[in-house]
């Protein structure tokens, strides 16, 4: 549909050089011509549109700038691409500007600085949050009128029930995992039966709860990150305020009470389907019948073991919990932000929840709790 | 298809579930012209153009825009439509990670593949002067914008390929009245220079006179009514006479007599 883009020379009467455009200077059209003009040298008298075809904006542009590099004249524009050199003059800027880089070194030294100020602020500004959410917490306990049900209700379903399988599943796994490795290890010295101590004491005292705040970082911290990142930039959380509602309130409380109610039963159910999962493979594969197993599990595991999980759990819901709805809270600009401060929830959850695990590990046992 | 015509719907229908946004809808777009469309909130304006730019699949009907038909399985010709429009968006749809210098350079990478970074950064200030932005808006983020300037650079991407068809969703809504009649302006002269035909959906009465050269009203889930204002002046569906009769109507229309 549209002729190739060209030049040619010619002379002029008056002896000048005359560069004339041939073919469509449209976008379509244009191909290489730019860098050809780019790289022309040698006086141009004349820049003539006779021969040329339509002209569009990039087009004008490009015969103006070739023309005002070479100090030439446009003769013979038709009335369209007359009007369009008029208005591409008006554009004339030099070049695009730039933001301002630094150089490698100062760049380097630049970046680990921001990293430390933002990594402290950050501790800050989350110490400051929870502060937030403690307060916003006893406030609506002495005024239950401002408790939000519903949505804490609604949460539950989306933390709790929903996740009730693939946490099942996983535990189901792991349980199968520890007494398979358990059993290998054990039968060297053959102390199978100990597989039974080992399924019992990790599930209950550790891995239960700990796998399921992993699994819900995954799961829900990242999904609140995102919300109210989301909402952030659609200026419904500005809304929120000017009406008078508070997002901590609105958004924060019941996500985290949610959380923290769930945690304990999610984490304790995760632990009895680990200990099934282990009891099956010890039937299976030790021949360990389902009535020893259990009476034996008893006898060696002890109840505080249960009660360390109990403890640990609505801990480390609210960690996840808070850590999502502070991230998200976090988010300013664009959307890739509201990715990054997805990811930085999980992140920062499953940190501070392994931190803090490492913490009651030991003061458990310092307490005479082993 | 009409030659004169640049798009063409003939019996659109939209519903969403149980709720029936378009039935039996026609309209035509004349080439070279700025077709206001004009209807009461929800009465389909931006599913409308969302149709014909083919980001909502219609439930029957036929779409021809540009001599292609966007509906059918043929496929082939559609991406060659796509660099013949430029859209602009409610709120000027900007990607948020790039600036707008590279928001504007997008559609010519993705069609001319070979023009020089120094091209693309030209005709990006270009663009970016074109739509009345200061050149120094192109290292901004669109996070770093006002709402009418995010417009505005909304606007130099839907330039960015010199598109024969400018759909244009509310161009006006949230720029102050200097900035509004500038976006006026400016339409009317790309129409002039470039040979432009516009889809323009918008509310602005002053917008409609000032430079539209016929105007679609939608209502009751079609197009009622099509033609210069001066006709529908004359129109005495209810609608319409409160539209360019009320007292907005009036003041926009003595303002242009």
């Amino acid at each position: 549909m549209s002729v190739q883009a060209d030049f040619e020379f010619s002379e002029a009467p008056d002896g000048k050089a005359n560069l004339v455009l041939t073919g469509d200077l449209i976008v379509s059209a244009i191909g290489d011509l730019d860098e050809r003009l780019r790289s022309l040298d040698g006086p141009v008298g004349y820049v003539d549109l006779s021969q040329a075809g339509h002209v569009d904006t990039i087009g004008a542009w490009i015969v103006e700038r070739t023309a005002r590099e070479h100090d030439a004249t446009i003769v013979n524009a038709s009335r369209e691409a007359s009007l369009l050199l008029e208005r591409v003059k008006e554009q004339k800027t030099d070049d695009l500007p730039e933001r301002r880089e630094l150089i490698p070194i100062k760049r380097i030294l630049w970046e680990i600085g921001e990293a430390v100020v933002v990594a402290c602020s950050t501790m800050f500004a989350f110490l400051g949050f929870i502060g937030q959410v403690v307060t916003a917490f006893f406030r609506v306990l002495f005024n239950p009128g401002k408790i939000r049900l519903n949505a804490v209700v609604m949460r539950f379903e989306m933390v709790g029930i929903r996740a009730l399988g693939i946490i099942g599943l996983m535990s189901f796994l792991i349980g199968i995992v520890i007494a398979q490795q358990g059993a290998v290890q054990l039968r060297q010295f053959g102390a199978e039966v100990f597989t039974i101590n080992l399924i019992g004491r990790l599930t209950f005292r550790e891995l239960g709860v700990l796998m399921t705040a992993i699994m819900i970082a995954g799961r829900s911290g990242s999904a609140f990150a995102a919300q109210i990142g989301t909402m952030k930039i659609t200026e419904e959380i500005d809304a929120m305020r000017t009406i008078g509602v508070s997002p901590i309130e609105a958004l924060v409380l019941p996500r985290t009470l949610a959380t923290i109610l769930w945690m304990p039963l999610l984490g304790f159910y995760a632990s009895i389907v680990a200990v099934v999962g282990g009891g099956l493979l010890c039937w299976v594969a030790l021949e360990i019948p389902p009535a020893t197993f259990i009476q034996r599990l008893r006898e060696v595991t002890p109840i505080t073991d249960f009660y360390v999980g109990l403890i640990k759990a609505p801990i480390f819901g609210a960690i996840v919990a808070m850590a999502g709805c502070f991230q998200g809270l976090q988010v300013h600009n664009n959307a890739e932000e509201v990715g990054q401060r997805t990811t930085a929830a999980v992140v920062q959850a499953i940190f501070l929840v392994i931190v803090l695990d490492a913490f009651f590990a030991v003061f458990f046992s310092s307490i005479g709790w082993d | 298809m009409n030659s004169g015509n640049v798009i063409e719907v003939r019996g659109l229908r939209n519903a969403f579930g149980e709720q029936v946004v378009h039935e039996n809808l026609n309209i035509d777009v004349r080439r070279g012209e700025i077709l206001g469309v004009v209807g009461g909130s929800g009465t389909g304006k931006s599913v409308l153009m969302r149709s014909i730019i083919g980001l909502q699949q219609p439930s029957a009907g036929e779409i021809c825009v540009l001599g292609e038909n966007l509906l059918d399985d043929d496929k082939s010709g559609d991406d060659e439509i796509r660099r013949r429009w430029g859209v602009l968006f409610q709120g000027g749809a900007l990607f948020s990670t790039l600036t707008v210098a590279e928001n504007v350079q997008v559609p010519l990478r993705e069609f001319y593949p070979n023009f020089s970074q120094q091209l693309l950064d030209e005709i990006a200030v270009s663009k970016i002067l074109l739509s009345g932005l200061p050149a120094d808006a192109a290292i901004k983020f669109p996070a770093e914008l006002s709402g009418g300037m995010r417009k505005r650079a909304g606007l130099a991407r839907a330039l960015a390929l010199d598109p024969e068809l400018l759909f244009l969703d509310e161009p006006t809504a949230g720029l102050d009245p200097i900035g509004a009649a500038k976006f006026d302006a400016l339409t009317r002269e790309l129409k002039e220079t470039l040979g432009l035909t516009v889809f323009l959906i918008t509310h602005d009465l002053d917008t409609l006179h000032a430079i539209c050269d016929r105007v679609a009203v939608l209502a009751d889930r079609q197009v009622i009514a099509v033609g210069k204002i001066e006709e529908l002046l004359k129109s005495d569906h209810p609608w319409i006479d409160e539209y360019f009769s009320g007292p907005r109507g009036r003041v926009a229309l003595q303002g242009h007599q």
